[in-house]
Order: structure tokens, then C-alpha cells, then sequence
């Protein structure tokens, strides 16, 4: 699947989605969408990038682990049913704060930080089986680079790994 | 945000739960956050242990406060999202509940320290603990739901973390292994969700207590016996009964001795708890229907799971096969069905989940001590460790039932229970059943520890480790005590039992304003 | 409608039950993902059948309109597939794992667990 056109455009596509996954996200409060869906179309684009330029630069794309983005996702989806506690008000209700930014009324709750946890929990578990599976199929071949995903600052090379144990 | 038009007031919990209410939805909230930073933390695999050991003594703290507060006040409850029963999924713990919730918790702390030990550097990186914590929530879920789709989903929850559990390591195995336990606990499960659908249909709805108030009305006219028939079916595959059983000796002595000590303890009970709490407070006239069938699947588990023990040499797979005749047990008093022996089955099942796991822990440190999981290959346990062998012994006498250890209690009081309605046949399987694993586990005593080494073999020096002695002897000093000073355990399980087959404070609880219409 | 559906159902149920039966991990695999597609119909049954008003509530209103679907076997099925998605995937990859390491997908000759020439215990010291 390494053709060129894919390869072009792979990184606006990935891009695009990523974003629309973010606006389906917001819009489930009220309206079909959610963060289940919004993290399955990230998921998506991940993977499309994935196919474009292999498992490692999807790797390096995400920068945490695939799993600890699961983690986190899920610490938060639980975090926000647990704030109940100091509302004296049953688990998992949903809560509002109404904070004004810049003069515009911006609504937050629990709810919503349990739909990100939702989205982060997807985007993770699928991620992690999805980069399993391509890294199973992929040739060994060396893949195309990808384009620089920070062009202005060249990240320092990173110190290697710790041997464990 | 416009007002909305409607009050809906009256669909919502308005009064602030008490803060002890909140012991109900924690254990769970506990676990699931534990696992989440250990998924978070999954480079730095030192770290993972300490996260792990001091979330699961929380754990056993919150559970230990639910189960002192559910023992004196009643059951608790509280709703999700302030929504009102039956609309809010609630998590309601009854006696029998957090009884069983409180036990699991002292097996799982005590497996999570023997996995210091047991699991290396390689099976943390996989996620060891992480699945630990998973598994957890999911069996503290199961116990503490009072809603029966969220049933469903504590026992996938524990599914899922069971699977990744039960393939750590990936040995061809535990890959063959693992391929019948999930097909099999996966077609169980989708029978209990079939049977979800179907009640969803007769009752309009899934809470528990709900349907407990039902059930009376609508036993003329609805196929409840059908319902309860396939209830009965796939919870009885989750818990090993025959004819539906042999996944567990195919599957349970693959992965390491930890995981096996944590199913063996841990999962079949999950089956037996969903059993006894569906058939004998949901459905009570439509278990007495079908009593027979269980009484006879009861009596051959029992007598099946024996035997079986009796011709194995491999030690994990034989007591594999003790854990099968235990459930036997504990199907013999869903069988009967009076408050006595339902009683006695919560017993069992509280003596099984501290014994069985001990005794896969037992094996494991015997496989360690003597080089060979097979009978045929082990021996001289007993000059090389005497402490190690008491305790053996005293599990071994404990599974088998003899006094006066902690599996005599439940089998006096099935055997009582079973005698009172004249189930002659019922008892001589219990009887005949602790006969037979007692020879099988005396000859595991005999030949493993008492028999000189078949080889004399170089005499290693093993260090004592107290990641091993700690778990082992707290478990067998819990079952001695529990042999020893019954009094308490079996005032509570009684208590659980009338709780279970009166459930009119359960049911209260759920709706303190009277039922729902 | 319904007993449309419920010989549909059936049929699912029939075709997932003989697909189990076989030898071959693929085939139950099939089967099981079958008998998880008849169970979701049949949770969707269970919920009554109605034509086309989605269980939204339409803007400005607080209530559901009249005739809209029930939304809680919605819920149920959406639950269900998920999970019965991620065991699909688990088991997806557990057979291949498992034709790889064991070089078979016949179940009868998967006896590495439980290996046919087992010993016996010793019958004394």
C-alpha cells in the first residue's frame, strides 16, 4: 500500500480526521456523536497513516504508548463520576460549571470529561490492537519517511531506553 | 441552557447520599482507577507492585467497612447519575454481596503478593497487574450490581482481564488452553445475555430488586420456568457444573500459578454467586421446578470432579478438579433451595474461595520446592520444609472437608439441608464426594511430601521468601480459624441466605418509597 | 413483524449452533460471532418494533416524540456489540496464534494441555 498518492495524502487526511473526531466528540452532548464514535474515527485515521508510512512513525506520532492513553482515559472517565462525591450527589451525576472565557460562556461538566475518557479509552485500545495487527502484516521492507511532524524544531534524539529489570 | 419545560423531579434521587452509600460504588471505582494508572505507569514495571499491593489492602479496607455497615443497617444502595430506580442502573450489596466481595478481596490481596514472587519482570511489562486490577473491579462489580444487564458486563469485564491474564507468557499451552476457556466462557456468556433479552421482554426491566417484585405477578402468564432453565444453563457453564465443566481441567493448569489460584478461587464463584442470587431470590417457584435437574447435575459434578482428581498426577490439574467437585457442593444447595442449605452453599462458596486458591498457591510452591508439577516426579517435601507441609496438610484436610477445618461447616449444613427434605441420594454424593477427594488429597500428601525423593537429587538451598510464606500462611490461618470459630461466619451466612429468600430489605432499599409501578 | 423476526432469529441461532459443532476453530469462531449477530437482533425484538422515529429528543422539546423506538435495547445492543467486538478481535488472533504455534485448526488434534498418553499417578511409594 506504499503508492504515492496514499503517501501525500496520508498526513492531511490523518489530519482532517483527527479533527473531525474531535467535533463529533463535542457534539454528543446533544446530538448524535459522542466520544465512542470520536474516538473510533481517530482510531481511523491513525490507522491510515499507520498503512501510509508504517507502525513506527504511527509510534512516534502519539508519543505515549497506545495502552498508557488508554490508561489515562480511563482515570478520567473515572475521576469524573467520582467528583459526585463532594457535590453529595450519587456517582456518576452529571455536574456544570459554567466558567466565562474571553466573555463567552463555556459550559463544562462531568459529563463531558467522561466522554473524553471514553474517546481516550478507545483511541487507545483500538490503537494498540490495530498497530498489532499492521506491525504482523507489514513487510520488512524499509517504509517511506514520513514528513517531519514538528518542522521548525528538530526534537533532540532521545536518550536511549533504560535497560529494565 | 433553557429551563427545561418538564419537572423531572420525580425521576431524579434528590436526598444526598450518605457518605457510607458511597462504600457500595467504590471498590469497583477503586480497581478500575488503580488499573488506569497502572496502565499509565506500564514502562516503569518497579512501581508496579507497591501500586498494586497497596490498592488491593484498600481494597479489602472498603470492602471490610461495606461488609461491617451492610451487617448492621441492611443492605445499601445507590443509583447512578442520581437517576431513581428502575431507570438509574443501581449497585445495591446485600449481605451475601459484600460477603463475598470482602472474601475476594482477602484472596486477591494475598494472590497479588505471591505474584511479587511468582511474576517476573517479563510478565509485568505484559500487564500482570494491571489485568489484576481489572479482573478485580470486574468480580467486585459482579457481587455488587443490583442490576442484572450490569451483570452482564462485570462478568465480560472479568472475562477480558481473565483472557489476557490467562495468556501471559503465550507458551503453545496456554495458547490451547486459553482458545477452549474463551470459546466456551464466551458462548456461556452470550447465553446469559440471551437469557437477559428474554426477561427484558417479560419484565420491562433489569433491576434486580424490580424484578424480585414482579415476578409474582406475571408467574401466571409468563414463561418464567423457560427463563430460569436458561439462566440456570449459562450460569452453570460459568461455574463448571457438569455436563458444561470441561473447559476448566482444560484450560485452568496453564498459565502461571498465580493466575490458576486467582480463577480457581475467584471466577466459578462469580458463577455460583450469579446462580444463587438469580434463581433464589429472583426466581424461588421456578427453581423448585427445575430442582431436580440441578440436584442430579449437582450429584455428578461432585462425584465427577472426585474422580477426576483422583486419576490425575499433574497437581495443578488435580486440583483443578477439586475446585469442580466444590461447585457440586454448592449446586446441591441451590438444588434444595431452603434458607439452611442455601446457607451452607455460601459458606461453601466463602470456604472455597479462600481454600482453592491457597491450594493452587500450595502447588505452585510445591512445583518450586520439588522441580516437577507431577506426582509421579515430586517428593521429600516434608524433610525439606516442615512448616510449608503443615500447611498443606491443613488445606488438604480443609478441602476435603474434615474437622476442624473450614470446609466441615458447609458440608455439615448440606448434608443437614439435604437430609430435612429427605434427599437421601444428595447426600450420599456429598458424602462419597468428600471421601474421594479426601483419598486423593491424602495421596498428594503421601507421595509428595512424606515419600523420599524418587532421584536424589543435588539438595538445593531454597530461601525462605516471605512474598510466599505471608499469602500461604494467612490463608490457611484464615481457614483454621474459620474451622475453629465458626460462630460468626456462619450467623452471617445464615443471615445472607434469609436475606436472599426474604428479600423485602433489599428491595426496600433499592425503593425506600415503595416499589415501582 | 415479530414473528418475522423471530424466525430470522431462529435461523441465526440454527446456522451459529451447526457452525459451533464443527472441529474446525474458524468455523466456531464464525458461529459464535452468528450466534453474537442473533443475539443482538433478538435484544432489538425484545424492545418492540416501531417504524422510523429514532429515540432522539428533537430540538426544543423535553420529551421523545410519539411512536419513537425504545431506546434501552439500543443501549443494550450498542454495549453488546461492543463487547462482543473486542472478544471477536481477542479470539480473531487467538486462532491464528493458536494455528500458528499448534499447526492445526482441528480441535480434536489441539491436545497439548491435556496430552492424550498422560501418566497415571503412582499407585505407591
Amino acid at each position: 500500500m506504499n503508492t504515492l498518492i496514499l503517501r501525500t495524502v496520508a498526513p492531511v487526511l490523518t489530519a482532517l480526521m483527527l479533527l473531525f473526531s474531535v467535533f463529533v466528540l463535542l457534539r454528543g452532548h446533544n446530538e448524535p456523536g459522542g466520544g465512542f464514535i470520536g474516538g473510533l474515527i481517530a482510531v481511523s485515521a491513525l490507522a491510515i497513516y499507520g498503512i501510509a508510512f508504517g507502525v513506527s512513525a504511527v509510534r512516534r506520532a502519539i508519543r505515549f504508548h497506545p495502552m498508557a492513553i488508554a490508561g489515562s482515559g480511563l482515570l478520567l472517565a473515572t475521576l469524573s463520576g467520582l467528583i459526585s462525591i463532594f457535590a453529595g450527589v450519587p456517582f456518576m451525576s452529571g455536574l456544570w460549571i459554567y466558567p466565562e472565557v474571553l466573555g463567552v460562556e463555556v459550559p463544562l461538566s462531568t459529563v463531558m470529561s467522561f466522554d473524553i475518557g471514553v474517546y481516550l479509552v478507545v483511541v487507545g485500545a483500538i490503537t494498540s490492537i490495530a498497530l498489532a495487527l499492521e506491525q504482523d502484516s507489514e513487510p520488512r521492507e524499509v517504509v517511506a519517511e514520513p514528513p517531519p511532524l514538528r518542522a521548525k524544531r528538530p526534537r533532540k534524539p532521545r536518550p536511549k531506553p533504560k535497560v529494565e529489570g | 441552557m433553557a429551563a427545561p419545560s418538564t419537572d423531572i423531579s420525580a425521576a431524579l434521587v434528590l436526598v444526598s447520599p450518605h457518605l457510607a452509600d458511597w462504600l457500595v460504588v467504590l471498590p469497583v471505582a477503586l480497581m478500575i482507577g488503580f488499573g488506569a494508572v497502572l496502565m499509565m505507569v506500564r514502562k516503569s514495571v518497579r512501581l508496579h507492585g507497591t501500586i498494586a499491593i497497596t490498592g488491593l489492602a484498600l481494597l479489602v479496607f472498603l470492602d471490610a467497612a461495606l461488609l461491617v455497615r451492610v451487617s448492621t443497617y441492611g443492605p445499601v444502595t445507590m443509583v447512578m447519575g442520581r437517576w431513581l430506580p428502575p431507570f438509574g442502573i443501581a449497585f445495591t450489596a446485600d449481605l451475601f454481596g459484600s460477603l463475598m466481595a470482602f472474601v475476594s478481596a482477602i484472596v486477591a490481596l494475598a494472590a497479588g503478593v505471591f505474584a511479587l514472587r511468582d511474576i517476573d519482570a517479563g510478565g509485568r511489562r505484559y500487564g500482570f497487574f494491571p489485568f489484576l486490577m481489572l479482573l478485580m473491579a470486574g468480580v467486585s462489580g459482579a457481587f455488587l450490581t443490583g442490576d442484572i444487564f450490569n451483570l452482564y458486563v462485570w462478568f465480560e469485564v472479568l472475562l477480558i482481564s481473565s483472557f489476557g491474564l490467562l495468556i501471559l507468557g503465550s507458551e503453545p499451552e496456554q495458547i490451547d488452553g486459553a482458545l477452549k476457556y474463551a470459546v466456551l466462557n464466551l458462548i456461556g456468556t452470550t447465553l446469559f445475555l440471551i437469557a437477559i433479552g428474554y426477561l427484558y421482554a417479560i419484565f420491562g426491566t433489569l433491576n434486580m430488586a424490580d424484578i424480585a417484585g414482579k415476578a409474582s405477578r406475571l408467574r401466571e402468564t409468563a414463561p418464567l420456568v423457560t427463563l430460569t432453565a436458561l439462566f440456570i444453563l449459562a450460569f452453570a457453564m460459568k461455574a463448571a457444573a457438569f455436563p458444561v465443566n470441561f473447559w476448566l481441567p482444560a484450560s485452568y493448569h496453564t498459565p502461571r500459578i498465580t493466575v490458576s489460584a486467582l480463577f480457581g478461587g475467584l471466577l466459578t464463584k462469580v458463577g455460583i454467586y450469579a446462580l444463587i442470587r438469580v434463581t433464589v431470590m429472583l426466581f424461588p417457584v421456578e427453581r423448585e421446578e427445575l430442582s431436580l435437574v440441578v440436584a442430579i447435575s449437582a450429584a455428578l459434578t461432585m462425584v465427577i470432579g472426585a474422580l477426576g482428581a483422583l486419576a490425575q498426577n499433574d497437581l495443578r490439574r488435580l486440583v483443578g478438579y477439586v475446585v469442580i467437585a466444590g461447585i457440586g457442593n454448592m449446586m446441591a444447595g441451590v438444588a434444595i433451595g431452603t434458607p439452611a442449605a442455601v446457607s451452607g452453599s455460601i459458606l461453601y462458596a466463602l470456604h472455597s474461595v479462600v481454600t482453592m486458591t491457597a491450594l493452587y498457591l500450595v502447588a505452585g510452591e510445591a512445583a518450586r520446592l520439588g522441580g516437577a508439577w507431577s506426582l509421579s516426579g515430586l517428593g521429600g517435601l516434608y524433610r525439606r520444609a516442615p512448616w510449608f507441609s503443615a500447611a498443606s496438610l491443613a488445606l488438604f484436610l480443609a478441602a476435603a472437608g474434615l474437622p476442624p477445618l473450614s470446609g466441615l461447616w458447609p458440608k455439615v449444613a448440606l448434608l443437614k439441608a439435604s437430609l430435612d427434605i429427605g434427599a437421601w441420594w444428595l447426600a450420599a454424593a456429598i458424602l462419597i464426594s468428600a471421601f474421594i477427594v479426601t483419598l486423593a488429597l491424602s495421596r498428594v500428601f503421601l507421595l509428595a511430601y512424606w515419600r523420599p525423593r524418587p532421584e536424589p537429587a543435588p539438595e538445593l538451598v531454597i530461601a525462605r521468601d516471605w512474598r510466599i510464606a505471608w499469602p500461604l500462611g494467612c490463608l490457611t490461618a484464615l481457614s483454621i480459624l474459620f474451622g475453629l470459630f465458626p460462630e460468626t461466619v456462619l450467623d452471617l451466612s445464615q443471615r445472607a441466605a434469609t436475606g436472599l429468600a426474604e428479600p423485602s430489605a433489599y428491595i426496600r432499599s433499592v425503593f425506600p418509597g415503595g416499589a415501582a409501578p | 413483524m415479530e414473528a418475522l423476526f423471530a424466525i430470522l432469529i431462529g435461523l441465526f441461532f440454527a446456522a451459529a449452533i451447526y457452525l459451533m459443532l464443527s472441529k474446525h476453530t474458524v468455523r466456531i469462531l464464525l458461529g459464535i460471532v452468528l450466534l453474537g449477530n442473533g443475539v443482538n437482533l433478538l435484544l432489538f425484538t425484545t424492545g418492540r418494533l416501531t417504524r422510523e422515529v429514532p429515540p432522539i429528543i428533537p430540538n426544543g422539546m423535553d420529551a421523545l416524540a410519539a411512536g419513537a423506538a425504545n431506546p434501552l435495547p439500543q443501549a443494550l445492543i450498542l454495549t453488546a456489540i461492543v463487547i462482543s467486538f473486542s472478544f471477536f478481535a481477542f479470539l480473531l488472533v487467538l486462532t491464528y496464534r493458536a494455528y500458528q504455534e499448534l499447526g492445526t485448526d482441528n480441535t480434536d488434534e489441539m491436545r497439548l494441555a491435556e496430552p492424550r498418553d498422560e501418566e497415571r499417578p503412582p499407585l505407591g511409594y
